[in-house]
């Protein structure tokens, strides 16, 4: 049976087509403010990219942040549900799953079975999402994508004091006039952003492998601080950690 | 004998000069990045039309974000105290100062005497001060002067659900494409500080009588909002409420003066 998993973030929209196991056709493209239009946009690029028709596909499932509209989904589910099951898909061992979104992040504990136990979210503050990082991106004029590798550069350990985005972002300038180099502000950066993290996944007492789910999981940067400061390993994926929700959607459409 | 009081904020320094109970001259200077250049700013800036010099003034407080590094201070005073005691010069009815920052937000209460007795403080995060404002009015191509005058000219407050500084302005910029009065908008943002310092007042309590200072008391905005969500008029008063930090600090340099003095005084007397 072929399905689709189509998840409408923030920033992106991402598109999982599965058959079986097996996966078939994927996609990801930047979201208009047409929520609808974006998933029609996503699923025909996976639809090309897996060489099908939309009639091919026996169920879809829909999920996203906030009150998003996918039109063809069959059905729509919380997105955390759908993060959990794509993480547990790809590595039945991780029982704790990190996600850190365009305009949210937040960590949940995973049950046996793949299904959401205890979370906790941050959406009501930007510090620590992923717009935080694109707009400290902007200001030390570079790519969201470059910062985990510029940051890898790192020298020397800078403490970010403030926490409010605005406040960071004026920090960030005078760090620069104080003649601080790039990749340690990015790293600097990072380390904040994981201790947000960290102190969210540290109120759920979680046990078993983590995973980091969604875009910033491509970040070696925030990787790296969180290896570091929680002293585990996150357990690598198979699959391109931003296709996560996709695929956990795609693969509750078979159920 | 002429007391100084310089409050050097985060986006404004503030100098009030004081002989015999009454304000001779005072300034408020747009900050620079160096606190002492925005110190000397400011004096220079009192000192304009009254020609007092350095040497005239006898004691000088220093207060603010920036106190510690005014060349010309004599000792350091927190602000918190500094907008107690102004506040208290002002008018001794004034129980609680809502102080309405650049870069922070605080609610003071002041006993029979002006002496702090409680306050809370927001420096964590922008919402609710006047970064939030000025972060949202850049965005949107306005100054933070247009944000206060087109609210009163609003017919309803559109409600910005976001507290963060960063989640409203994508929500402002989605109301601007959605073509909202912008007098609606500037409301709605004026709201959401006062309810931010409403949410500060409710974990002091809020005594009257009371007032706003700081550099957003000038937004009238602000300030209808914030008496429409606590219920309660703000107190008028006859100065600057810009100036209070400044004010209390000149106060607190005439004490700090009085008190050396007789100090020397004594010293002399047991010689």
């Amino acid at each position: 049976m072929i399905t689709c998993g189509c998840d409408v973030g923030s920033r992106a929209c991402k598109v999982v087509i599965l058959d079986g196991d097996k996966i078939i056709g994927t996609a990801i493209v930047p979201v208009s403010e047409d929520s609808a239009e974006s998933a029609e946009r996503g699923l025909k690029a996976a639809l090309e990219n897996a060489g099908i028709k939309k009639e091919d596909i026996a169920n879809t499932v829909g999920t996203g942040y906030g009150d998003i509209e996918v039109p063809f989904a069959n059905k729509m589910l919380p997105d955390m549900t759908c993060h959990a099951k794509g993480a547990f898909t790809v590595n039945p061992k991780v029982r704790t799953v990190i996600e850190i979104g365009g305009i949210d992040s937040k960590a949940f504990t995973v049950t046996d079975t793949g299904a959401v136990d205890k979370f906790s979210r941050n959406e009501k503050c930007a510090a620590g999402t992923g717009l935080f990082l694109e707009q400290i991106a902007e200001v030390l004029e570079l790519k969201v994508e470059d910062l985990g590798r510029v940051s890898l550069e790192q020298t020397e350990e800078l403490k970010i004091t403030n926490q409010c985005s605005v406040f960071v972002l004026s920090e960030v300038i005078s760090l620069v006039a104080l003649k601080k180099t790039v990749p340690n502000i990015v790293a600097g950066i990072h380390a904040g952003v994981a201790n947000r993290i960290i102190s969210m996944v540290v109120r759920l007492s979680p046990e078993g492998e983590y995973m980091l789910s969604g875009g910033l999981a491509k970040n070696a940067g925030v990787c790296k601080e969180l290896e570091d400061r929680l002293e585990i390993k996150l357990a690598d994926s198979s699959t391109d950690p931003q296709l996560l929700c996709a695929l956990g959607a795609a693969v509750l459409a078979q159920q | 004998m002429i007391f100084c009081g310089c409050d050097v904020g985060s986006t404004a320094g503030k100098v009030v000069l004081m002989e015999d109970n009454k304000i001779l001259g005072s300034s408020i200077v747009p900050s620079s990045a160096i606190s002492e250049h925005t110190s000397h700013n400011a004096f220079v800036e009192a000192t304009k039309e009254n020609g007092i010099k350095l040497e005239d003034v006898a004691f000088t407080v220093g207060t603010g974000y920036g106190r510690a590094v005014i060349p010309f201070s004599n000792k350091n005073v927190s602000e918190i105290s500094c907008h107690g005691l102004g506040a208290f010069w002002c008018n001794p009815a004034i129980k609680t100062i809502v102080d309405i920052g650049g870069q922070d937000c605080k609610v003071i209460r002041i006993d029979d005497t002006g002496k702090v007795i409680d306050f809370v403080m927001n420096d964590k995060c922008a919402a609710g001060t006047g970064r939030f404002l000025m972060e949202i009015a850049k965005a949107i191509g306005y100054t933070v002067e247009d944000l206060g005058t087109l609210s009163l000219k609003a017919e309803e407050a559109f409600e910005i659900s976001a507290a963060c500084s960063v989640f409203a302005t994508s929500e402002v910029m989605n109301l601007r494409k959605q073509k909202k009065p912008i007098e609606g908008i500037c409301a709605g943002l004026n709201l959401s500080v006062a309810k931010r310092c409403q949410a500060l007042v409710n974990k002091v309590g809020l005594a009257p009588k009371f007032i706003v200072s700081g550099g957003v008391s000038k937004n009238q905005g602000v300030t209808y909002y914030l008496e429409q969500v606590l219920e309660e008029k703000i107190l008028p008063i006859d100065v600057d409420p810009q100036l209070m930090g400044a004010i209390g600090a000149a106060l607190f340099a005439k004490r700090a003066y009085e008190k050396q003095d007789s100090g020397k005084a004594r010293r002399r007397r047991d010689k």
